[in-house]
């Protein structure tokens, strides 16, 4: 019988090929089938490049350089906003299928298949990434593993339940309001939101360029840290991409908790909190330490600002799209892009202005604080097709809503982790927030976090 | 009884910018547009003074 790699860690998997103790065929054969097997009940992937993946596998047991590939023959998935050479970049719609082929792979991905990764295949996600759910009416939704009634969260839904529901050890996806945070958050995954301008984001289909973000899902924290380090570094066709040589995390990672000034954000980050998402803040902030509570200014005032340069640079992106084919459209996504180009510029205007002024203000709490926790999600899953849920004492929408702690983050671009609470029966996760070019301080955390039991990926039964 | 100025904004908006709007996409466009431009107000709200910079920064 074929070994079950399916809960391995990229690290483990990375040192058996490297040492000869597996195969990367045998590693990608195993993933492959547990894809063919799980697909159709979580919808994660809505393109398998089975082909390209078996012969990079084989290249890669040739190879007389595996032994220093620090990913060697780790299956990994990209949300379908990605370029994937062969594949038309659909961004979750029904509109790009028609557009050509991509002729090369993202950059990152290049990077991630460089260390030695393989591409298996491309993940299910909202339309054009205006989502928090992980619903798409074209491809019908990505299901929870931890409960197959229930949203994965988006808009990498896909992401979140590929590597939650053990079919790949690492995803990428894109994170603009909270796209990566949300559905690390629902299906109990780690997810990492690096600095904005960190990771280069050419050839991915983008949503709003002030905020698109790219990172990586996985399992652990050093599996965050293995893909995140080989991913940095400038590349000159993103303009937004930082001229920063990589900062490599993986050395310092089991560095610990010492010397760290941790808080946790009160106020609005508790506001509208479920019991649940209070009860993981409250056991990962006593697991680290954190025993003050302070006050992030303004944060509702960020979300609004947030909400406002997004459909308004959404809609910008998609006008063309609107005028000619709006019946294509998924109806949640058009009708708020619609919306979003009738909103005077003034207003946008308004709002980066705002972002200046807020960055500043917050960037003072990380002369005192190496870390702000707060909770990713107000709740943890909610069931597929569920339009609207109560938050402190108030009816929402969903779809707009499960942001509303990741938007003021991500508004003015600063590095989380987010860590999974394995509350039963659903986890939930906690993001662990650092100051710009601080990923480190991040993934640290998330680490001994990891290590001491208060953060988990748990196993889902399927 | 007099429309709802939000209801002649968005017919003046589709027509003056070309955008087609099926009446039945209406209320939810109608409601979109009331919770961002309720953000925005909470946004433009804020003080801030004349000299305040946007976050971007366009370097030649």
């Amino acid at each position: 019988m074929s070994k079950d790699f399916s809960w391995d860690s990229a690290a483990e998997i990375a040192q058996a090929v490297a040492s000869g103790q597996a195969s990367a065929a045998a590693v990608v054969d195993d993933a492959l089938a547990r894809i063919g097997k799980l697909n159709p009940q979580l919808n994660a992937f809505t393109a398998v490049t089975a082909d390209r993946a078996r012969a990079k596998a084989k290249a890669i047991d040739a190879s007389p350089d595996k032994k220093a590939l620090p990913l060697a023959g780790v299956p990994i998935a990209v949300k379908n906003l990605f370029d994937v050479a062969g594949l038309p970049t659909v961004a979750g719609s029904k509109i790009n299928r028609t557009h050509p082929a991509a002729t090369q792979d993202q950059p990152l991905i290049a990077r991630l298949e460089a260390a030695g990764a393989v591409l298996v295949g491309a993940l299910n996600m909202g339309e054009y990434a205006y989502d928090f759910t992980g619903e798409n009416v074209h491809d019908g939704p990505s299901r929870n593993p931890h409960d197959l009634t229930r949203m994965t969260g988006g808009s990498s839904g896909g992401s979140g339940s590929a590597v939650g529901g053990g079919l790949v050890q690492i995803a990428l996806g894109s994170d603009t309001n909270g796209s990566i945070r949300v559905p690390s958050s629902l299906c109990g995954i780690f997810g990492l939101k690096p600095t904005y301008g960190r990771l280069t984001r050419a050839r991915s289909f983008p949503f709003v360029a002030s905020l698109d973000h790219l990172g990586p899902f996985a399992r652990s924290a050093r599996d965050l840290a293995l893909a995140y380090d080989v991913m940095q570094g400038p590349d000159a066709e993103d303009p937004v991409c930082a001229q920063r040589a990589a900062e490599p995390i993986l050395p310092m990672l089991e560095r610990g908790l010492d010397g760290l000034r941790i808080a946790t954000a009160g106020g609005y980050f508790r506001k509208g909190a479920s019991p649940e998402a209070l009860e993981a803040l409250d056991r990962i902030a006593k697991a680290a330490g954190a025993r003050a509570e302070i006050e992030i200014p303004e944060a509702a005032r960020a979300r609004a600002a947030a909400y406002v340069i997004t459909t308004v640079e959404g809609a910008a992106l998609h006008i063309g799209r609107l005028r000619k084919q709006g019946n294509d459209f998924d109806p949640a996504v058009r009708d708020r892009f619609i919306a979003g180009a009738m909103v005077p510029g003034t207003l946008v205007v308004q709002a980066q202005k705002f972002r200046r002024w807020y960055r500043e203000q917050v960037l003072k709490l990380f002369e005192r604080y190496d870390a702000i926790l707060v909770p990713a999600t107000p709740c943890t899953a909610p069931k597929l097709g569920q339009v609207n849920f109560t938050l402190d004492g108030v009816d929402m929408p969903v779809r707009a809503n499960m942001g509303l702690y990741t938007q003021p983050i991500s508004f003015i671009g600063l590095p989380v982790a987010t860590v999974p609470v394995p509350l039963s029966p659903l986890p939930i996760g906690v993001q662990v927030i650092a100051a710009p070019w601080r990923e480190d301080v991040a993934l640290r955390i998330a680490h001994a976090l990891e290590r001491m039991g208060a953060a988990t990926a748990p196993r889902p039964n399927l | 009884m007099a429309n709802d100025p939000l209801d002649d904004f968005i017919t003046a908006a589709a027509a003056a910018l070309n955008l087609p709007l099926d009446p039945a996409w209406r209320p939810a466009v109608k409601a979109n547009l009331a919770v961002t431009l309720q953000h925005a107000a909470s946004v433009a709200e804020f003080p801030l003074a004349d000299e305040a910079e946007p976050a971007p920064v366009f370097k030649a």
